[in-house]
C-alpha cells in the first residue's frame, strides 16, 4: 500500500530527516519518492531498508552526479529520488548503510551545505539591506519583500550557526583521530 | 624523503588494488582484510578513488568485457607510495615496541 506523508525539515536538520526516514523504514514503510515536503512510502518488511541522504556535489554538471549515483547503485544502494540537489538512497539488508565513513568526507559534505545556505543568506541579506536603505534615505515605501528577505537571512543565519557547530565538533575530533 | 601519513581508507584501498577490483569489490575486500573493523562507505570510497585517480596512484581499466562496472588497479606510483607508507608504519611500530617494551 502507498502512503504519502507531508513533513517539513529545515536543511540543517538533514540528520533528523534521515533519522525519521529510518524510523519509518523500521516500522515497515520504505521511502519510494520525494518532493517538496512530501514523502511517499510503500510497505516493506520492518527493518528491511536503511535510508541515507546526501547533498550532491555538482551543481551544474548533471553527468557527474549521474556517475556518482551509478557508483552507489553498484554497491547495492537504490536511488529513491533527488529533490533540489538532495539525493535519497535506500539499501536492503542487515548491515549498516552509511555514505560517509570518515570525518574528512563528513566535513566535506557539511561544507557543501554550509556554502549553499551561506549563499542564500548572503543574497537575502543584501537585497533586504538595499530595501531598507531605500526606505530610510529616499523615503520609499517600506517593501514587505525586503523585510521578508532580512527574515530569511536571519533564519538561515541560525541554521548556519548550527551547521558550523556540527562541523567544528568533527574538526576537533580530527585533531586526534583520523 | 618526507612521506605524509596515508589515511587508513587510502592505505587499504591501495592494498586492495594490487589486483583489479570494482567499487563494491574494494569495500568487501577492505572489510575482509581488516576482519570487519574498517567498513568503507560508498560515498567516502568514491571521493577517495577520484582523488587517487587524479594523483595517478591508481588507474581505471577500460570498460567493456563482461561487466559494465568500472575496475581500478594500482599504478607504479601508487605502489611506491605504499612502500613509503610501509616504511613509516614500521618506524611507528618499532618505536612503540621499544619504548613500551612489547615484544613483537
Amino acid at each position: 500500500m502507498r502512503k504519502i506523508v507531508h513533513k517539513w525539515f529545515w536543511v540543517w536538520n538533514f540528520d533528523k530527516e534521515e533519522k525519521w526516514l529510518n524510523e519509518m523504514a523500521a516500522k515497515g514503510l520504505a521511502l519510494t519518492s520525494v518532493g517538496f515536503r512530501r514523502y511517499e512510502f510503500e510497505d516493506c518488511t520492518p527493518g528491511e531498508y536503511k535510508i541515507c541522504l546526501e547533498f550532491l556535489e555538482n551543481k551544474f554538471r548533471e553527468a557527474e552526479n549521474t556517475k556518482y549515483i551509478e557508483f552507489l547503485e553498484e554497491t547495492g544502494a537504490e536511488h529513491v529520488g533527488t529533490f533540489l540537489r538532495w539525493a535519497y538512497f535506500r539499501k536492503k539488508g542487515e548491515g549498516e548503510f552509511k555514505l560517509f565513513s570518515d570525518n574528512t568526507s563528513k566535513i566535506k559534505h557539511l561544507t557543501r551545505i554550509i556554502a549553499f545556505i551561506a549563499l542564500i543568506a548572503g543574497v537575502n541579506f543584501y537585497i533586504g539591506c538595499y530595501n531598507l536603505f531605500l526606505y530610510f534615505s529616499w523615503g520609499n515605501a517600506i517593501s514587505l519583500l525586503g523585510v521578508l528577505n532580512l527574515l530569511v537571512a536571519a533564519f538561515s543565519g541560525v541554521g548556519l550557526i548550527r551547521l558550523f557547530r556540527k562541523r567544528k565538533k568533527l574538526k576537533s575530533e580530527q585533531q586526534i583521530f583520523e | 624523503m618526507p612521506n605524509p601519513a596515508l589515511t587508513e581508507a587510502v592505505y587499504y584501498i591501495l592494498l586492495s588494488l594490487t589486483e583489479p577490483l570494482h567499487g563494491y569489490g574494494i569495500m568487501q575486500h577492505v572489510e575482509q582484510l581488516s576482519r570487519g573493523r574498517v567498513k568503507l562507505a560508498a560515498g567516502t570510497l568514491y571521493g577517495a578513488l577520484n582523488t587517487l585517480l587524479e594523483k595517478g596512484w591508481i588507474t581505471a581499466l577500460s570498460e567493456g568485457g563482461e561487466s559494465r562496472k568500472k575496475e581500478y588497479v594500482i599504478t607504479a606510483l601508487g605502489r611506491e607510495m605504499l612502500d613509503c607508507e610501509l616504511a613509516r608504519l614500521k618506524e611507528l611500530l618499532e618505536n612503540g615496541r621499544t619504548i613500551l617494551g612489547v615484544k613483537a
